[in-house]
């Protein structure tokens, strides 16, 4: 009994009678969350156009970051050196397509979920090879990034805000507004949309397969500068980031593979969730929650819907 | 093209020519040595049993297989093989057995996408969405809302295809291969599993988009009826192999076609 009243009234008690922890916590999950989503987001992108699951994604996202500050560090000032990431993000989008992609063209899908893996430890190795591997700090104040914390005097309690997060969520939601509205209104977006939904109809209209895929993994890519840049001001830059892309899996098993909306409100059920019940439920199993909380999810949540929140029905005809 | 109320007369230099063009998968011969030309302006219609390689055949014409043997001259160049990409930059456009449309778009959406070949502005000014991108937009608009009203769809354009009946979406396909003011336009079966309203419908559309725009169109027919009031020529293949090739009524009276379609004693 006691038990019972632990998991299922204690933990609401304690966020009816502490609104101010709470919300602090809510905060934090959402801003844990925005970051999933965008790696999420950067999976979606080269899904939808490819079917192609990228595994690189991850280490693109370190690679990026990694760039950035190695650039900074030989020397470069800081937003050359930003353009000069943004180029080798091309370069790299380039590569992929005429030395992975072209060659692989209609090969199953495994071959070249495979093929990303061999691209992960290429930029691995690259990326060690160029900039070495020790971890390194991101040059957050020379790109202008706010720091420092916002504090309210709220509910009761004090709610503190860190400047930097603030600035991630308005740059991440600039970015998905963007990437949305180029897609849904451009002629390019809507090739790119096309190719997702029909290869042969799109080569029949003279889109061109090779165009599109430079564009997503380009795409992708500065998705991926994005994350890096402020999950490396969070932490630092180093090769360990790239397991945070691991939580982008449940994340896209709960939002679904070809959905944008998904990844994001993915992103934050998880980033809140992990949270959550690792500040309210975490104590009566000893702590440590989050670095399973999203993956347990996921599996629950594939019990009962295996397409994702917002992915398309798996319909089969038999 | 047709002269109204007189006999069909094929008229205009050779558009594209196919010559003892071959296809096999492994050992199935799709297409053996078939050669037919399509006329600038005419209805060329390419009717046979299941299996006797008619869509083999347009995806040689678009550039989706590539033929072992053979040479296709379209609008004077003579190629070994065609370039989907290629074929679509040179004014080739085509429309599905299975409707191909991007079924997560509008059919405003799918038709634009027919345009995109016609659309030049360069990335950087697509991904802010102003000035040249913006003014191409609207351009390109004007001229697919011309198609939305010449295929009477004006009230599904911001529908998803995915759930228009099938006849629209079959008319959607038809304006997205339309909006690339195509001179060849291969229809792949458009009538297939229509009733009878529907056909009547697309085969008013198929002689007006003949008519009004001038297109020289290759289709694909299997109901005779339909086939023998559009077509101004016909080419039959049987096992890939073409066994009759003329008007409508001299294709209809040939004993090797009956015997394609009725099966015969051996």
């Amino acid at each position: 009994m006691g038990l019972l009243y632990q998991i299922f009234i204690d933990p609401f008690v304690q966020m009816g009678t502490a609104p101010d922890l709470f919300v602090q916590t809510l905060w934090e999950g959402m801003v844990g969350g925005v970051l999933y989503a965008l790696i999420a987001l950067g999976f979606v992108l080269i899904f939808k156009a490819s079917g192609v699951f990228n595994f690189a994604q991850g280490i693109m996202v370190v690679f990026a970051a990694l760039t950035l500050v190695g650039l900074y560090n030989a020397g470069v000032p800081a937003f050359l050196a930003l353009g000069l990431t943004i180029a080798v993000m091309f370069a790299l989008a380039f590569t992929v397509e005429r030395a992975v992609l072209r060659p692989l063209v209609n090969q199953p899908d495994i071959i070249l979920f495979m093929a990303t893996f061999g691209l992960t430890y290429f930029l691995i190795g690259f990326g060690q090879f160029v900039f070495g591997g020790e971890p390194k700090v991101m040059i957050t104040e020379q790109l202008y990034l706010p720091k420092g914390t916002i504090t309210y005097k709220a509910l009761g309690g004090v709610i503190s805000l860190q400047k930097l997060d603030i600035a991630a969520a308005v740059i991440a939601s600039v970015m998905v507004a963007g990437l949305a509205v180029f897609f849904s209104k451009t002629r390019i977006g809507r090739a790119l949309r096309a190719v997702a939904d029909s290869h042969s109809a799109a080569l029949s209209v003279g889109i061109s397969l090779e165009q599109i895929w430079v564009i997503v993994w380009f795409a992708a890519g500065l998705v991926a500068l994005v994350t890096g840049i402020m999950w490396g001001a969070r932490s630092d830059v180093s090769f360990a980031l790239d397991v945070i892309a691991l939580k982008a899996l449940p994340v896209l098993i709960l939002g679904g593979l070809t959905s944008i909306p998904g990844a994001i409100v993915g992103g934050l059920i998880i980033g809140i969730g992990e949270k959550l019940w690792e500040f309210y439920w975490g104590p009566l199993i000893g702590g440590g929650t989050d670095s399973w909380f999203a993956f347990v999810l996921a599996l629950v949540f594939l019990l009962f819907r295996p397409q994702g929140l917002f992915g398309e029905r798996i319909i089969e005809r038999v | 093209m047709r002269a109204p109320g007189g006999p069909e007369v094929a008229v205009g230099d050779v558009l594209l020519a196919v010559e003892n063009v071959s296809l096999s998968f492994g050992g199935v011969k799709a297409v053996s040595d078939v050669s037919f030309d399509i006329r600038k302006g005419e209805i060329r219609a390419i009717i046979g049993p299941n299996g006797a390689g008619k869509t083999s055949m347009l995806n040689i014409i678009n550039g989706f297989y590539q033929p072992q043997q053979g040479r296709i001259t379209f609008k004077g160049e003579t190629h070994a093989k065609m370039r989907p990409h290629e074929a679509a930059s040179g004014g080739i456009a085509r429309t599905f057995q299975n409707v191909a449309l991007f079924r997560g778009m509008t059919a405003l959406d799918n038709i634009m996408a027919g345009r995109t070949l016609k659309m030049h502005s360069n990335f950087f000014w697509q991904l802010l969405r102003y000035g040249p991108a913006m003014r191409e937009e609207v351009q390109h608009r004007r001229r697919v809302e011309e198609i939305i009203d010449f295929l009477k769809i004006q009230e599904i354009r911001r529908v998803p295809v995915g759930r228009l009946p099938y006849g629209l979406q079959k008319r959607v396909e038809l304006g997205r291969a339309l909006a690339m003011e195509p001179e060849l336009l291969l229809l792949d079966e458009p009538m297939a599993g229509m009733n009878i309203e529907e056909k009547e419908d697309m085969s008013r559309f198929v002689l007006d988009v003949n008519d009004y725009y001038g297109t020289t169109i290759a289709l694909i027919e299997h109901d005779m009826g339909v086939v023998m009031d559009l077509s101004d020529r016909v080419v039959v293949l049987d096992h890939g192999i073409k066994i009759a090739d003329g008007t409508p009524e001299g294709v209809k009276g040939n004993q090797a076609v009956i015997d394609a379609y009725l099966g015969v004693a051996h």
